[in-house]
């Protein structure tokens, strides 16, 4: 067995709680309660132990990681040995006094969610009122403090004829970067997946005004595109490859490969408070089973993309074709390819369902 | 919003404020910390971006050309085109 590389960088899902409700959230639909999440010093020395293997970044998420009344001691712990934090957040719970101390605790960039480009549709997509104006207020701080802003803007049949209001968004809020996610379909997506779905057409007219306002915003704004995987023709190279650049830790200390991992079935999970995060990496089989090019089947393993989408997405694979040792059904080389094209065409068409907010009241209770 | 970064040689590149440039010792290389990214860089970008320190590109340039003893065009092209995608990245200033 050859030595993994060290990640590159932690996803520290701090608490699955959240005051805001989105359907296309990427939380697993069993959220863990406030009652298991690790301590204060069990993170720090999660942090200590991310370091001493080679990490460089963390990025602090959740839910909603400012529902940490400690988030300031773990930045300045992870300003103190090193690692570069980002800060994913919905930004309600925020306000220019706590951004200040989490500024001079070390942070340097701000990840904010925008679930639209106008408060009603961003309000009623987020299920919290009051959310997209107090999003606005709170970016505006980030960029008063000289931290960077990335507007996280999530595309879907609701907001996907704005696209080009949330672009003009992040340009008047001075930010530096933003991410058009379209929907990925895990979690609470997935279960909100016909709520969601854009029709084939709209999402390439989508696509198309991106990438003018790319061409145009070039040198001034930062774009990270997330192409919608069911209209793609090739799959995204998912983490960057199953257990090669990234871990997710759960509030608990679960330690996965990506966040919709617990979706696999037969895969067992260890936690930071059992096992050295470096020896989870390594070794757990979970973190092995899909890891390199070995495991692949057919189209994957002749592929000559083999090492460039590395057979795209596992949970993806399993939610479509029941098997997540398949290849990745966004591939159009996929046999189940023409399975997700329709499902997606046939919700996309259809009127939309309500919404199945993300809650603990619709959670699905932990099996213990 | 600012205009987009047009790198000459009279242009004063540094880091940008949210950016950390750091040797890591695990990969035994230099890297470029910046929002959600790394940047792994290689030695000749590593030469360039350690002397982003409030020097003139034109500086830069005719300090690489003592230490390399390369054609001062050669080196002058390959340093700018550098430099362009950086600040095109946001992850340089000038």
């Amino acid at each position: 067995m050859t030595l993994p590389e060290p990640p590159l960088a932690i996803l520290a899902e701090l608490s699955h709680r959240c005051p805001l409700r989105c359907p296309y959230c990427s939380n697993p639909v069993e959220l863990e309660r406030a009652g298991v999440e690790m301590d204060t010093a069990t993170w720090c020395r999660v942090l200590d132990e991310a370091v001493g293997m080679g990490v460089l970044q963390v990025h602090f998420s959740g839910g909603e990681p400012t529902v940490r009344q400690d988030l300031e001691t773990l930045v300045a712990h992870a300003t103190e040995v090193g690692l570069y934090s980002n800060l994913i957040t919905s930004a309600v719970l925020l306000d220019e006094a706590r951004l200040g101390r989490l500024h001079d605790a070390g942070l340097r960039h701000v990840q904010v969610s925008f679930q639209a480009a106008e408060p009603e549709l961003a309000d009623h997509i987020g299920g919290f009122k009051g959310g997209h104006v107090r999003k606005v207020a709170v970016a505006e701080a980030v960029r008063r403090l000289g931290m960077a802003l990335t507007v996280n803007a999530v595309i879907n049949r609701h907001n996907v004829e704005q696209v080009d209001d949330m672009i003009a968004l992040a340009v008047d809020l001075g930010a530096q970067r933003i991410e058009i996610a379209h929907v990925q379909y895990y979690g609470w997506g997935l279960k909100n997946r016909a709520a969601l779905m854009p029709t084939r057409a709209a999402t390439d007219q989508a696509i198309a005004r991106v990438r003018v306002a790319e061409e145009r915003l070039k040198g001034r704004l930062v774009f990270d595109h997330v192409v919608p995987d069911y209209y793609a023709t090739r799959p995204k190279a998912c983490m960057n490859g199953w257990g090669r650049r990234f871990l997710n830790i759960t509030p608990s200390g679960r330690v996965l490969p990506c966040h919709a991992a617990e979706t696999v079935p037969g895969l067992v999970f260890q936690s930071v408070r059992d096992l050295p995060l470096a020896e989870i990496w390594r070794e757990a089989p979970a973190f092995q089973q899909f890891r390199g090019t070995d495991w692949m089947p057919e189209p994957c393993q002749s592929c000559d993309r083999k090492e460039v989408d590395w057979g795209g997405c596992r949970c993806q694979a399993l939610a479509i074709t029941g098997d997540a040792a398949n290849a990745d059904p966004a591939c159009e080389l996929s046999p189940f390819h023409d399975r997700l094209l329709a499902l997606a065409t046939t919700e996309a068409e259809a009127a939309a369902p309500a919404f199945v907010y993300r809650q603990f009241a619709n959670a699905v209770e932990p099996a213990e | 919003m600012t205009d987009q970064i047009r790198i000459g040689e009279e242009s004063t590149p540094k880091l940008a404020a949210h950016v950390t440039m750091k040797f890591d010792k695990h990969r035994d290389r230099w890297v470029i910390l910046a929002p959600e990214r790394v940047l792994m860089l290689d030695q000749i970008a590593a030469e360039i971006l350690n002397r982003c320190d409030g020097k003139s590109v034109a500086a830069i340039i005719d300090d690489l050309v003592a230490t390399f003893e390369a054609p001062r065009q050669d080196i002058a092209k390959d340093v700018i085109a550098m430099l362009q995608d950086m600040a095109d990245k946001g992850t340089i200033v000038a």
